[in-house]
């Protein structure tokens, strides 16, 4: 070629060609670390996440918090609404990929999904540990925002509509992940739980939990719904497989649950 | 908190005006029988009326199509959309994995339906705010003060937007290019290039302005536009098929131009004794 080649640009990947192939990296760089001479076999998965999202290799204690929430999060478990996406794939044949894409674009969603997760995370950065402001996030949506394709906030992020109670896995993981964070998220949240679960009226969200952690962890918002979106896939994985051996057979269908209210009834000419 | 879940009241219980299958039987779509009373129908007409509810002239359906095939349907595999789609074919995935996703990627900040309902939300505030006896100009500017673009207004590669001569045509041609917001989106057109702003109409503005026109409500459009860019998307798929496998704009190495940390030793910052 006669004119400049167009580069990508990256902080993450550098790559050094095969001598006999310069489409072949013969050695990978993350972040300044050798990939297959280097990290592999010394760098658990945890921590090479970590690496690839922030560029430096965790501490310990947040390799600890991140792996404790990819093991939270890493099964919502089959009532779940992305795991059910991933299911209606499995039972009907669909393709592996289609189940994690239908898990994906469900558990993207603001109800119980990244979206909510990222939402949750701008109200740390917005609010931190000031209990007032949070009240105020939760329950003031910001106005005069511009339309989106995102619809409208329903209910405060980080916290259940339609939850009674706080469910006893979120508590526990709530507790768990604050005794091993390096921030203050999650310690905040496990005290002043009672006070934004009597202002909002619902109690608190696995979402509102991953969050704190999250943001304890120095992430930015978008990158917590990215890893929101990620750590939730191998359930989805797991189940859409089981349910593709079980089949559509033995799987709900819900009958007679559909309840067409302005069905014309049989067609007549007339 | 409420004492008991809100979700009993739809367990296994789920009601709806949008329709249902009655299997061996029929159908029932948003109250209408499909084999009978929809069977005639174009699928433009049907996606239109499974959105809005409304059944749409042989005209404005013909309009609705002539926005998707004239404004959204590049087979150029560069765009970021199609190059999805042929990224899947040259990776030997599937046809519905490619346009699946490309579709998901369609949802673009500088491109797609978010850009398409910001300018058709754009022309109903504005159009509310001039029959309330407001200013264009003053308006412009507060616009842009708030959100500093104009939905549907500038272009980020090029400024001339080579798709509204021939959308517009054909407008005019179906007798349905001059409604109220389509006048609307040139005469904030015209405000823009008059002003110091330099911006002309990209094409969601007429679009926008265009369905507007046809009643449809800021939503509605959103989902209308969902689906336009698939026209585009198939020929991609099967271009990269077609070719050798992997061979679709291929990266040499050094193509990856690296400007992080240099080059360490795991070990070195990461101390066993840590783990």
């Amino acid at each position: 070629m006669t004119t400049e080649q167009e580069v990508i640009h990256s902080r993450i990947w550098e790559e050094q060609a095969e001598a006999d192939n310069p489409f072949a990296a013969a050695a990978c760089y993350c972040s300044g670390f050798d990939v297959y001479g280097d990290l592999l076999g010394k760098a658990g998965w945890i921590e090479y996440l970590y690496l690839l999202f922030r560029q430096e290799p965790p501490a310990a204690a947040e390799a600890r918090l991140l792996e404790g929430l990819a093991v939270a999060i890493a099964n919502p478990g089959p009532r779940d609404h992305s795991v059910r996406a991933a299911m209606c794939a499995g039972v009907g044949g669909s393709s592996s990929a289609s189940a994690l894409m239908a898990a994906l674009a469900v558990g993207a969603g603001q109800l119980g999904g990244a979206r909510e997760v990222r939402l949750a995370m701008e109200g740390w950065d917005q609010c931190g540990e000031d209990l007032d402001a949070w009240c105020n996030y939760l329950l003031h949506p910001p106005c005069n925002e511009r339309i989106d394709v995102w619809p409208e906030r329903e209910h405060p992020p980080g916290f259940d509509p339609n939850g009674v109670s706080c469910p006893t896995p979120v508590r526990q993981t709530l507790d768990y992940l604050m005794q091993h964070s390096p921030g203050g998220s999650l310690k905040w949240l496990r005290e002043q739980r009672p006070v934004l679960e009597e202002k909002t009226g619902m109690p608190l969200a696995m979402t509102g939990v991953a969050a704190a952690a999250l943001a304890d962890l120095g992430f930015t918002a978008p990158q917590g719904e990215m890893l929101y979106l990620l750590l939730r896939l191998p359930g989805a994985a797991a189940h859409a497989l089981e349910q593709g051996e079980y089949g559509f057979r033995r799987y709900p269908f819900f009958p007679k649950g559909l309840d067409v209210t302005n069905d014309p009834g049989p067609y007549t000419a007339n | 908190m409420p004492k008991q879940s809100p979700l009993f009241e739809f367990e296994d219980h789920w009601p709806t005006q949008m329709g249902g299958w009655f299997p061996g039987e029929r159908v029932v779509f948003r109250g209408k029988d499909l084999f009978n009373e929809l069977k005639g129908l174009p699928w433009m007409g049907l996606l239109l009326y499974g959105i809005t509810g409304r059944f749409f002239t042989d005209n404005q359906i013909r309009l609705f199509e002539g926005i998707w095939a004239i404004s959204t349907s590049y087979p150029d595999p560069r765009l970021w959309n199609n190059r999805v789609v042929a990224l899947a074919g040259t990776a030997r995935s599937t046809t519905a994995l490619g346009i699946g996703a490309a579709t998901a990627v369609s949802e673009a900040n500088i491109y797609g339906p978010r850009p398409g309902i910001r300018a058709i939300d754009f022309l109903f505030r504005t159009k509310k705010h001039l029959d309330a006896g407001g200013e264009l100009t003053t308006w412009i500017k507060k616009e842009l003060k708030q959100y500093r673009s104009l939905g549907g207004y500038g272009r980020p590669v090029v400024r001339r937007d080579e798709r509204i001569q021939p959308l517009l045509s054909y407008a005019i041609e179906l007798d349905l290019g001059d409604g109220p917001y389509t006048k609307l989106a040139f005469r904030v057109e015209q405000a823009l290039l008059e002003g110091r702003w330099r911006m002309q109409m990209n094409i969601a503005a007429l679009i926008a302005s265009l369905s507007a026109d046809q009643g449809l409500i800021a939503e509605e459009f959103y989902n209308f536009v969902v689906l336009c860019f698939s026209g585009g998307m198939f020929p991609c798929y099967i271009d990269a098929t077609g070719k050798r496998g992997g061979s679709f704009f291929p990266l040499r190495c050094s193509r990856i131009t690296y400007d992080g940390k240099p080059r360490r030793n795991w070990t070195s910052v990461r101390p066993v004794s840590e783990a």
